[in-house]
C-alpha cells in the first residue's frame, strides 16, 4: 500500500535505480550497436533498439582480425593464469595460516608490501627480460610471473585462517597423512569457497589485461581480445559494426561471469582493500 | 613405543618444519626473478642513455635524464598537468559522490540494496578498451548520444574528441563511471562496521540526519577514506590505458594538443616508441616518488583520526 510516510523511501529508491540504469546503459548500448550494419552504427538520432546487421558484422569482424584466435588466446591465458594462481596461492596461504615457522611474520609482511609496487616501475626491464627469454608473442609472460601473486596469497591466508580447523590437520597427521598429501585431501577441498573468489577475480583481471599483451604480444595472431579491439579501433577504414560486435563478444563472457559470481567478485576485490 | 614409530614421528616433525618454506617458495622465486631484478635494472638504467634497440652501448649520464625531464622536456610538463587534472576530476572528486551514495545505500530508506550495489560495481570489472570504445561513440560529435541530448537544450555540436577540454571531459567521465561503484562498495563496507549504538545515542540527543553523519559517520570513516583516496591516487597517477586507446595509441601522443597525454602514457611512449629506456625508467621513478609524496599528504590530512 502506498503511504505518504514511505515517500522518502520510494523517492530514494527511484533515484538510485535511475543511477543504476545510467551505469548499466553503456552495456546495453554495445549490444544494440553490434547488431547495426557498419554504415548505420552512427545515426542521428542514435539507435536504442537492435538492427539487422549482425551477420554482416560477424563476417567483417572475422575478416579483419583473427578474432577466433584472439578469443582462444584470451581464454587460454586467463584459464591457465587462474589455475596456477589458485594452486600456488592456496599453497602459500596454507603455509602462512596454519604453520609456525621462523620469519613467518616478516615474510608475510614482505609479501603484502610488494603489492604497493606500481607495475610501471619495472615494465621496461621486464620487457627486455622477456625478449631475452624469447617469450615475446607467447602466453608465458602473462602467466608465469603472476602465478603466485601477493594479492592471492593474502586472500587465501585470510580465508584459510578460519576455514581450516587445526584439529583436522592434527588428526590427519596422526593418521599418517603427509604434509603434501594433506593438500589434496584436506586443504583444496576445504578452500573451495575462497578459491572461487580468487579464481573469478584472477580470471577477470587476466581477461581485461591490456597493457601486458600490448607490449608482450605485438603480433595480431598472438594477442588477446582487448588488444585486437584496439587494433580494430585504430584502423583507418574503421568498420564500426565489426568493432562493436567484437566489443560485445569481449564483454559477454565477462558479464556472464559477473552475473554468476558478483558476490564473490565484489567481496574478493574489496577484501584486499578493506581488510588490508 | 617402538623405535620405528619414534623415527617416523621425527621424520614427520621434520617435514612439518620445512613444508611451509616449500609452499611459500614460489612467490619468492618469482619475485626475485620478475620483481627484484627488473626493479634494480630500472634504477640503474635511469642513470644511463640507454636505447631499447640497436647496438649503441649505454652511456652513463648521471642525473641527466631526471634533470632534462624536469627542466626542459615540454611533453613531460604537459603530461604532469594533464595527470593532475585527471587525477582531480577523474579520480578524487568522485569521492564526494561515492560517500553519500554509500550512506544512502546503507540507510533503511532503500530497497534492493544488493541489486544497486551490483549495478554500480559492474563498470569496475569491464575491460578499459571496451569502455573507451563505447564512450568514444557516446561522445561522437555528429552522432553521439551526449550531443543528441545536449541538443534538446539548444547546445549543439560540441567537438568532444578534437578539443583539449573535450578529451579531458571524456576521460573524466570514463573514470567516474568506472570507479564510483568501486569506491561506493568500499565505503559501504566501512559504514557497516560502525557500531549502531553510536547513532542511537545521537538520536536520543535529537541530532538530525545530516548532523549525525557529519559528527559520527565521517570521523568514523576516516581510515577508510584515507584508504580509498590512497587507492585513487595510486590508480590516478598511473592512468594510461584510457587516454592511450581513446586518442589512438603512441602516434597521437594524447590527441589534440596532447590533452590526453598522462605521465604513464609518456613513459610508455618514451620507452616503446622513442626506445629510450633510460629516460623511460627515470619517468617511472618520478611517478613512483610522486605517488609516495601524495600519499604522505593524504596521510597527514587524515592523521588525527587515524591513530
Amino acid at each position: 500500500m502506498f503511504s505518504m510516510k514511505k515517500l522518502p523511501s520510494y523517492l530514494t529508491t527511484f533515484l538510485l535505480g535511475l543511477l543504476a540504469l545510467v551505469f548499466a546503459f553503456p552495456f546495453y548500448y554495445v549490444f544494440v550497436l553490434a547488431t547495426w550494419p557498419s554504415r548505420e552504427v552512427l545515426a542521428f538520432p542514435p539507435h536504442f533498439w537492435f538492427g539487422n546487421g549482425l551477420m554482416e558484422n560477424w563476417t567483417s569482424l572475422f575478416g579483419r582480425v583473427p578474432f577466433a584466435t584472439n578469443f582462444l588466446n584470451s581464454l587460454g591465458i586467463a584459464t591457465l593464469s587462474t589455475v596456477s594462481v589458485l594452486f600456488f596461492c592456496t599453497l602459500a596461504g596454507f603455509a602462512f595460516s596454519k604453520y609456525n615457522f621462523k620469519f613467518k611474520k616478516i615474510l608475510f609482511s614482505f609479501v603484502i608490501a610488494t603489492m604497493a609496487i606500481p607495475g610501471f616501475l619495472n615494465i621496461i626491464p621486464f620487457y627486455k627480460m622477456m625478449v631475452m627469454f624469447g617469450w615475446i608473442n607467447t602466453w608465458l609472460p602473462l602467466i608465469v610471473p603472476g602465478m603466485a601473486g601477493a594479492f592471492g596469497i593474502f586472500l587465501m591466508t585470510q580465508f584459510l585462517e578460519n576455514a581450516l580447523p587445526h584439529e583436522l590437520l592434527e588428526a590427519a597427521r596422526i593418521d599418517g597423512v603427509g604434509e603434501f598429501a594433506m593438500l589434496w585431501r584436506i586443504v583444496f577441498p576445504l578452500a573451495r569457497a575462497g578459491m572461487a573468489v580468487l579464481g573469478v577475480v584472477t580470471f577477470v583481471g587476466s581477461w581485461n589485461n591490456f597493457t601486458g599483451p600490448l607490449i608482450l604480444l605485438p603480433d595480431v595472431d598472438a594477442t588477446t581480445l582487448p588488444v585486437a579491439l584496439s587494433v580494430l579501433n585504430s584502423r583507418v577504414d574503421n568498420n564500426m559494426g565489426a568493432l562493436f560486435l567484437g566489443n560485445a563478444m569481449t564483454l559477454l563472457p565477462l558479464l556472464i561471469v559477473f552475473m554468476l559470481f558478483s558476490r564473490q567478485i565484489i567481496s574478493g576485490l574489496t577484501a584486499g582493500a578493506v581488510k588490508g | 613405543m617402538s623405535t620405528t614409530v619414534l623415527a617416523q614421528r621425527k621424520k614427520r616433525m621434520k617435514a612439518q618444519q620445512w613444508a611451509p618454506y616449500v609452499f611459500i617458495s614460489p612467490f619468492f622465486i618469482l619475485f626475485l626473478v620478475f620483481g627484484v631484478y627488473p626493479i634494480g635494472y630500472s634504477i640503474v638504467s635511469s642513470f644511463f642513455d640507454w636505447k631499447l634497440i640497436g647496438t649503441k652501448p649505454p652511456v652513463f649520464i648521471g642525473f641527466n635524464n631526471y634533470v632534462n625531464i624536469l627542466t626542459i622536456d615540454p611533453f613531460f610538463n604537459s603530461a604532469v598537468i594533464n595527470t593532475v587534472i585527471l587525477l582531480i576530476t577523474g579520480s578524487l572528486l568522485q569521492h564526494i559522490i561515492a560517500l553519500p551514495l554509500a550512506i544512502l545505500l546503507n540507510s533503511k530508506l532503500v530497497k534492493a540494496k544488493e541489486l544497486f550495489k551490483t549495478a554500480y560495481f559492474l563498470p569496475y570489472i569491464t575491460s578499459t578498451v571496451s569502455v573507451v570504445i563505447i564512450f568514444g561513440n557516446l561522445f561522437d560529435t555528429n552522432f553521439g548520444l551526449v550531443n543528441w541530448i545536449l541538443g534538446w537544450f539548444g547546445i549543439e555540436h560540441i567537438r568532444w574528441g578534437s578539443e583539449d577540454y573535450g578529451v579531458k571531459v571524456i576521460l573524466s567521465t570514463i573514470l567516474n563511471w568506472k570507479f564510483i561503484g568501486w569506491n561506493t562498495v568500499i565505503y559501504l563496507a566501512g559504514l557497516q562496521a560502525i557500531p549502531q549504538e553510536m547513532y542511537e545515542a545521537a538520536e536520543m540527543d535529537g541530532a538530525r540526519t545530516f548532523t549525525k553523519h557529519l559528527k559520527i559517520t565521517i570521523p568514523q570513516l576516516y581510515p577508510i577514506i584515507f584508504l580509498a583516496v590512497s587507492l585513487s591516487i595510486i590508480g590516478g597517477m598511473q592512468i594510461f590505458e584510457e587516454p592511450f586507446v581513446l586518442t589512438g595509441g603512441y602516434d597521437n601522443m594524447g590527441g589534440p594538443s596532447n590533452s590526453g597525454l598522462t605521465a604513464a602514457y609518456y613513459l610508455m611512449f618514451t620507452a616503446f616508441k622513442a626506445y629510450k629506456i633510460g629516460k623511460g625508467s627515470a619517468i617511472a621513478w618520478l611517478i613512483f616518488v610522486t605517488i609516495l609524496g601524495l600519499n604522505a599528504i593524504n596521510r597527514a590530512a587524515t592523521r588525527k583520526y587515524n591513530d
